[in-house]
């Protein structure tokens, strides 16, 4: 700390050296020239204030020091006349944070700046910029040694790194080299295995050899010893027996012929005999063979002329190949040795034999490299078409399924080509007679039925229809009264245009109910049967056509009548029709029924003549 | 079936003559001739000692009895009992006796096969032949009966002599590519003489009638070769046995293999047909049947009645593993037949105790001799097959 004056400007040149503040180079030497005065402890002494002014920082309150620590930043005014308490205040502030006397104590005359606290807080700032300064020294002391070391490491860390691969790469290669030798190593052992074997084998075969050879040997030792005993005995037994032959009397010869002498010529007829048998087995055997080259002969020529048919047809299709020329010179010339060929095979000479087999051949290559390409075409489209592609067992299923398929519809059609036959194979007029027809028989019975019931209906209807004119008939005179009676009331009506109408009213109204109940009377024939109110219309409208005679005008009684009801051929109502006829509306209805019945009296009998 | 009574034999001769009326069975020294049809007796001969060989001529007019202990062969006439033949050989011994095809020639072959004696019984003429070869086969007659192969071995090397049998003629003598040669066999057609090698050399070698060398076949080396070889009736097929349980089948164009057989123990070919016999004891009845009853019962439980069953695939042959140390092991291929319509061929292989395979002349079934049983198999009419493989247990 602050002892001497000396010590005192020692530290501040130092400090202000580290510094580095050009501008407060001169302030310096005035501070220096302030504390050569003094020489007391600090906290006693007082500091001038004043020239540390020059140190304020108004803008900026704490000193960066991670830039350059001897770089400071540019001071601006930190204390100025006005702000000195301030200023006082807030360094006190901070001197206690840092754990430094104060700066300033209150006193009676204001604040007063403690010159040796002053001093004291200058110097622990500057201890304490030195240890910070020699802190970064330190550390970037430490900073160089790690960043060499880093260096140092690094350059290391690569030497390793290719060391490792290095290594790496010698031991796969290593790894290798022992593959290779374990594999020769089994190899070897392999043929090792195989050689032991071999001599295993031939060890066994010398051994069975030896035995053959020492079996051998003994038996012939053995004849050999016999023989030396026999020999032996012969000569010391001395009487030989002799060999003889005892025979009644001669036998003759198997073939009853004499024997004869042998001569030159009986040698010589041996020999040609001999040479006899064995012209006549080759010559059977030439005629063998010479029968079994002719069919294959014949089976080559079969094949080649296959191949070339089955070659031939790829020509026009295949336009734009380059062996299309060759092709058809081939074929060209193939047709010419095939006649040359079959020319010179009659003489079966050698050029020919070879002619066909070349030519044979040649058209096998052809048939290879063609089945090839068509492999080779097939695989592609198998590639392409992979989804497509049909497993082989599907295939063969299916074929089956096809063949059995066919199978059956063969049997179909034989069967039915057999049915066929008979019924067309002539048979007894008996039979013909009765099975003339035969099957139009189911139809024409029941067309016979049709017939019987269509009969039954047309009576009912016939029946139906003279009720039906009938009641017209019954209908036109009621008809006619009824107007005989309106013409009657209608006079009376006029006539009596009087006001005693009510008096007609009832009259009228009995007319009226009158007209309504025969309406409904008249109606109600032509609906009770309601179903056959269709039908009724039908055989009305179509007997009207059909036969005229009997009922010359019933369309036109009914339509003078107005007695044809509204209707068509789906909706039959009375209650319609007695509205109709009631509304009176009836030259309109007239008109348009008429329209109307000649269309369906049309209709019906389009549809009479259509039902049969 | 019918049986007849039982009749004693010895030597297991017993012979049909080639023309089928007549039966002749040896009994220790005595020659039986009976009458095929009714068995009658109709001839008795004897003989001077126990007869090891009979054989009937070609044209069932004499039988051959050998005695080869004592060099003799004794030849008996049908037509003229009391006409008597006999040949002793003497001190040279006796080894083997055989008709030649026209049977008026008998073939001695002496002992140590130092030569081989051709008897006439025409012209009492005698030849010898030097020098045969003791060996499998070493004489083979043509089918015809005009020729006769002889196998002979001078001074370390295999020949082959051909001769007419008419006089003995030698026709051709040339020397055969052999190591050791085994056996001599004519073609049915007489035009190709097969000569085969001993075990230890897979060869065969086919020369023409007139001794040309036509073609030469060896399947593998080392291993031991040949074991039985047989043509076809037609001459068409040559099928090799061998030692290693296949049979080859050469053609008699190129005389290259055309196919070749195998004897797996596990029968897994679809096309193959298997039966086994499978043993039925009838019910034994219940214990308290009176003694009599039982005794009767007693014949019955031993007549086991044996039915075949078609076995389903893969079948399991049983298969009894031969000791490969001896000599001439019990493996390979050892007997083979074709039927006469050139359609199937059996074949044997193994330890089977098969003694025989022959088939009918018809080709419709075969007959299988084992030791103590015999067993005879139908084939199904109407089918395709090459080969018919039976390897079927006979106990």
């Amino acid at each position: 700390m602050c002892t001497t004056s000396k010590d005192y400007t020692g530290a501040i040149e130092h400090l202000f050296m580290f510094l580095d503040a050009p501008e407060l180079q001169n302030e310096a030497e005035d501070v220096n020239c302030w504390w050569e005065i003094k020489d007391t402890s600090c906290s006693s002494s007082r500091y001038r204030i004043s020239s540390l002014r020059q140190y304020s920082q108004s803008s900026v309150l704490p000193l960066p020091m991670t830039r350059n620590p001897y770089t400071m930043p540019t001071i601006s005014a930190f204390c100025t006349e006005d702000n000195v308490s301030e200023c006082i205040s807030y360094i006190n502030q901070e001197v206690s944070s840092l754990g430094f006397p104060l700066l300033c104590t209150e006193s009676n005359n204001g604040p007063e700046l403690n010159l040796v606290a002053v001093l004291n807080n200058v110097y622990n700032l500057l201890q304490l910029h030195r240890r910070c300064l020699q802190t970064v020294e330190e550390i970037e002391v430490e900073q160089v040694k790690s960043n060499s070391n880093m260096d140092y490491l690094q350059l290391s860390n690569t030497r390793l790194k290719d060391q490792l691969e290095l290594s790496k790469r010698e031991n796969t290669g290593l790894l290798e080299r022992e593959r290779q030798l374990q594999l020769k190593v089994k190899s070897l052992h392999n043929c090792l295995k195989n050689e032991k074997e071999e001599v295993q084998k031939l060890q066994s075969i010398i051994a069975s050899r030896a035995t053959q050879y020492n079996h051998d040997m003994k038996r012939k030792e053995r004849e050999f010893g016999k023989l030396k005993e026999r020999l032996n005995q012969l000569l010391i037994d001395k009487k030989d027996k002799k060999q003889t032959f005892e025979v009644l009397n001669y036998v003759g010869r198997s073939d009853g012929k004499r024997s004869l002498w042998k001569t030159g010529k009986t040698e010589a007829r041996h020999e040609g005999e001999m040479y006899k048998t064995l012209l006549n087995d080759y010559d059977s055997r030439h005629k063998d063979l010479l029968m079994e080259n002719a069919e294959l002969k014949k089976v080559l020529q079969q094949m080649k002329r296959d191949m070339v048919t089955i070659l031939r047809p790829r020509k026009p299709s295949q336009s734009g190949e380059k062996h299309d020329d060759s092709l058809e010179q081939t074929s060209s010339e193939e047709d010419e040795v095939c006649d040359s060929s079959r020319e010179s095979l009659e003489l079966s000479c050698e050029h020919a034999r070879e002619q066909l087999t070349n030519s044979i051949r040649q058209q096998w290559r052809r048939l290879k490299s063609h089945v090839e390409r068509l492999d080779s075409q097939a695989s592609l489209v198998g590639e392409r078409a992979n989804m497509n592609a049909i497993p082989k067992e599907v295939h063969e299923e299916e074929m089956d399924r096809l063949k059995l398929e066919i199978q059956q519809y063969k049997d179909f059609i034989h069967t039915q080509q057999q049915l066929l036959q008979q019924l067309n194979s002539p048979c007894d007029d008996e039979t013909a007679s009765l099975l003339n027809d035969c099957y139009m028989q189911e139809e024409k019975e029941r067309l016979k039925e049709d017939w019987k019931s269509f009969e039954e209906k047309r009576k009912n209807f016939e029946a139906e229809r003279k009720n039906f004119t009938e009641a017209a008939i019954r209908l036109s005179h009621e008809r006619k009264a009824f107007e005989e009676d309106r013409a009657t009331w209608l006079k009376h009506q006029f006539l009596n245009l009087t006001p005693f109408g009510d008096q007609m009213k009832p009259q009228m109204s009995k007319s009226q109910s009158a007209l309504s109940g025969c309406a409904e009377s008249e109606v109600r024939p032509m609906s009770t049967p309601a179903k056959l109110n269709k039908s009724l219309s039908h055989t009305a409208f179509s007997t009207s056509r059909a036969s005229p005679a009997k009922t010359p005008s019933t369309a036109d009684l009914y339509r003078t009548h107005c007695l044809i009801p509204e209707k068509s051929p789906s909706t039959i109502h009375p209650k319609q029709d007695s509205s109709i006829l009631r509304n009176g509306d009836v030259p309109a209805q007239l008109r348009h029924v008429n329209g109307g019945a000649n269309c369906r009296a049309y209709t019906f009998t389009g549809d009479r003549n259509g039902s049969i | 079936m019918n049986f007849s009574e039982v009749f004693k034999q010895s030597n297991q001769l017993c012979r049909v003559s080639p023309d089928g009326k007549y039966l002749a069975t040896c009994v220790q020294y005595r020659l039986v001739v009976r009458d095929v049809n009714t068995l009658q007796i109709l001839h008795l001969y004897t003989c001077l000692d126990q007869i090891v060989h009979m054989e009937w001529s070609s044209d069932s007019l004499f039988i051959l009895c050998a005695m080869y202990k004592r060099g003799l062969v004794q030849v008996w006439s049908l037509e003229q009992p009391d006409w008597y033949c006999k040949i002793d050989e003497g001190s040279i011994g006796l080894v083997s006796s055989r008709w030649s095809p026209d049977g008026r020639h008998i073939l001695n072959t002496t002992e140590f096969h130092l030569r081989v004696t051709v008897w006439s019984l025409c012209t009492k003429a005698v030849s010898y032949i030097k020098y045969p070869k003791a060996c499998q086969k070493g004489i083979d007659f043509s089918r015809d009966g005009c020729y006769m192969a002889l196998a002979e071995r001078r001074d370390c090397r295999d020949y082959v002599s051909v001769f007419v049998c008419d006089d003995w003629h030698l026709l051709r003598h040339f020397e055969t590519e052999t190591q050791d040669l085994a056996g001599v066999e004519w073609s049915p057609n007489g035009c190709v003489l097969a000569v085969w090698d001993s075990c230890l050399e897979y060869k065969v070698l086919l020369y023409s009638l007139d001794g040309r060398l036509l073609s030469t076949f060896s399947a593998y080396e080392w291993s031991l070769g040949i074991k039985s070889l047989a043509w076809s009736p037609s001459s068409q097929f040559l099928a090799i046995g061998s030692y290693d349980g296949k049979v080859r089948i050469l053609n008699h164009i190129t005389w290259k293999k055309v196919t070749e057989f195998d004897h797996p123990a596990s029968i897994n070919n679809t096309k193959a047909v298997v039966y086994k016999e499978v043993e039925r004891k009838p019910v034994v009845g219940s214990a308290d049947l009176f003694i009599q009853q039982r005794i009767t019962m007693g014949s019955t439980l031993f007549n086991t009645q044996s039915k075949y069953e078609i076995c389903p695939l893969p079948v399991q042959v049983p298969v009894v593993k031969p000791d490969l140390d001896r000599a001439n092991p019990k493996v390979g291929v050892s007997s083979m037949a074709f039927s006469s319509d050139n359609r199937y061929l059996a074949t044997k292989n193994g330890g089977f105790q098969v003694q025989s395979v022959t088939w009918h002349c018809s080709g419709d079934s075969l007959i299988l001799l084992g030791k103590e049983q015999l067993c005879l198999c139908y084939m199904e009419v109407g089918e395709e097959e090459e080969e018919e493989e039976d390897d079927d247990d006979v106990k």
